[in-house]
């Protein structure tokens, strides 16, 4: 896997901590990710990963350090943040009883895109993920894999800089997985940077880059092939058990 | 504001394609302002009783002729013995035995006194209450006729006169009542829950995520609720006025901007709620159990607030209903203006506000 690092950093992580009360869920992270980079996020349930997500995406706000998503600044610039950066969970978070493009309008209107331009590329979109004949049906009666997929599409309808992908592909089915993650490479190309947790280590080995957490600590951090050759692994699941049981 | 009727158009999606929640919202004030008006009634007509006369005589017929034709009671059975009085109480149908003893009427004119006994089926406590009351009445009056007949130094004739509620229907209670109940239920519940959807799905991250502002969010989610709580307190305040006859005697711009008033103390109830509840359900069961049980007990819909001890009238005094009834019953039956009722007013906005302050500052714990 070849790319070219890009100069530009999209996120720029220094000295972070987040603390409730005596819990440390965030423990001095430094990193940064770089714009149209594919940024794997990694680490076992409690090891700080979603409090770290939602203080890139404006949400909380960090106890100290300094961080810069987008090029604004967390503690100030939230607003500018949240307009340049998208976000799905594993909940696809559409609304069940809206069509799809019923969806696709809402999430467009709130991030202000005008009414034309949301149903030209509507149309285009629709067309794209071969969704012509289901456009006006309830996204209750859809398949998980189409929901997937389009709850991605929907979450980079507005062209943010950056998509948190926060386990996309939690309980969909490996060829699913596989057609997500060419979606995944799509946005990339467009020059997107896409920062995303996952469960799934073969998917690890997708990423550019992963960062390994534990504790709130991260303790590894590079490109698959690098971590390998360092841990003297086989795959990303011995690397990941080995930082594990450290 | 282009964002903002989106959003609000959403919701109105959500409401109108969940057909079986919206027949519930629109046809329960109803059905339940029916039940209430027609088939809870503290006015008992028709009790059935049985008598037990000991004396037959003159003055026993009398009595026993003027409480049957007063039209509150049947004579279900005359009966011959005390042994027959627990019978006819098991048996179910009796609700009062009223017994005369053995030389009424001779004793009432020898010695000036005798005595009615009357026992009661009180294992319904209310109805016991009522018709013993009436019974009273009905011989206090008895009483009044005998001595017309005879001269007396000096009488006090009570004239008594029931102000607003003369004829004492109970459907009077119920209206404000249900209007109360209803506006607490649908703001209160509905907004609780769909805001807690929205937690459960994942959208609410979506949503915090994306450009819009929280207050946005929550307005978004308010305002269908305003306008379909507010037609359903229309449509009970109109059941009442042609079904009921409910009288209107004050102002309907007071009547209709202190329902939106109380419209917005169960909103932010709602909003409170939903800071707390995750999935629907505990939204759900929070919203029964912490809104409709005191709504319905302790704002003095049903049972009167006076005659409880002193510390159920203190939680009383924090149920909102308990204010709005105050407000409400006071605008319709006696007809007064805002200045009598600046208390209740208040009272509602300092809860509207610390609502808001403690959902904020939950809201804001939760970010950090």
């Amino acid at each position: 896997m070849l790319y070219a690092l890009s100069p530009v950093q999209i996120i720029e992580v220094k000295n972070l901590f987040k603390k409730f009360g005596s819990f440390t869920a965030n423990d001095d992270l430094t990193f940064d990710v770089k714009q149209g980079e594919i940024f794997g996020f990694l680490g076992a349930n409690g090891a700080g990963k979603t409090t770290a997500i939602k203080i890139l995406c404006g949400l909380s706000k960090p106890t100290s350090g300094e961080v810069k998503v987008a090029g604004f600044d967390v503690y100030t610039q939230t607003e500018n943040i949240k307009k340049n950066i998208g976000y799905m969970s594993q909940k696809f978070s559409l609304y069940e009883d809206l069509t799809v493009t019923e969806n696709i309008r809402f999430y467009a209107g709130i991030y202000g895109i005008s009414r034309k331009e949301i149903k030209e590329r509507t149309n285009i979109l629709v067309e794209k993920l071969h969704l012509e004949s289901v456009k006006d049906t309830l996204i209750k009666s859809l398949p998980l894999g189409w929901k997937q997929k389009l709850a991605f599409s929907v979450a980079i309808f507005h062209e943010p800089k950056i998509v948190f992908l926060d386990e996309p592909t939690s309980g969909v089915d490996p060829i699913t997985r596989r057609q997500f993650w060419e979606m995944i490479y799509e946005a990339a190309n467009n020059d997107m940077t896409v920062f995303v947790t996952t469960h799934y280590l073969d998917e690890a080995e997708y990423c550019n880059r992963v960062s390994i957490m534990v504790d709130g600590r991260i303790d590894a951090l590079d490109s698959p092939k690098n971590l390998k050759e360092k841990y003297n692994a086989e795959n990303m699941n011995e690397v990941f058990l080995k930082l594990a049981r450290k | 504001m282009k964002r903002f009727v989106g959003f609000i158009k959403k919701e109105f999606y959500h409401i109108l394609r969940d057909y079986r929640s919206l027949l519930i919202l629109i046809g329960m004030p109803v059905v339940q302002i029916l039940i209430f008006g027609f088939a809870i009634s503290n006015d008992i007509k028709d009790a059935k009783i049985a008598i037990l006369d000991n004396s037959k005589d003159e003055i026993t017929q009398k009595l026993t002729q003027k409480i049957l034709s007063s039209g509150y009671f049947i004579l279900e059975k005359n009966i011959s013995g005390t042994g027959d009085i627990e019978n006819s109480f098991k048996q179910g149908k009796v609700k009062q035995v009223i017994i005369f003893e053995n030389d009424f009427g001779k004793k009432l004119k020898k010695e000036g006194r005798a005595s009615v006994q009357i026992i009661s089926d009180a294992s319904d406590p209310n109805t016991a209450n009522i018709l013993v009351n009436y019974t009273n009445a009905i011989i206090s009056s008895f009483q009044m006729e005998m001595m017309k007949s005879q001269v007396i130094p000096f009488q006090i004739i009570p004239e008594v006169k029931l102000f607003y509620n003369p004829e004492m229907k109970s459907v009077f209670m119920f209206i404000p009542g249900t209007i109360t109940l209803l506006l607490m239920l649908v703001s209160a519940m509905m907004t609780s829950i769909s805001i807690a959807r929205e937690k459960e799905l994942g959208t609410m991250e979506v949503l915090l995520v994306s450009p819009l502002k929280p207050i946005q969010i929550i307005a978004g989610k308010v305002v269908p609720y305003i306008l379909l709580s507010f037609i359903n307190a229309v449509t009970i305040l109109l059941l009442g006025y042609f079904v009921f006859n409910m009288p209107f005697n004050g102002s309907l711009t007071l009547l209709l901007s202190e329902c939106l008033l109380f419209l917005i103390v169960a909103l932010s109830l709602g909003i409170f709620i939903s800071t707390f509840a995750n999935n629907q359900l505990t939204a759900m069961i929070a919203s029964m159990l912490g809104l409709m049980l005191p709504t319905i007990l302790l704002s003095g819909f049903i049972f009167p607030i006076e005659n409880m001890p002193g510390w159920l009238q203190v939680i009383c005094n924090i149920t909102p209903a308990k204010w709005f009834l105050i407000i409400i019953k006071s605008i319709m039956l006696k007809g007064i203006g805002l200045k009598y009722i600046i208390k209740e007013n208040l009272v509602l906005i300092g809860m509207i506000m610390f609502f808001i302050a403690m959902s904020v500052k939950k809201f804001k714990v939760r970010l950090e």
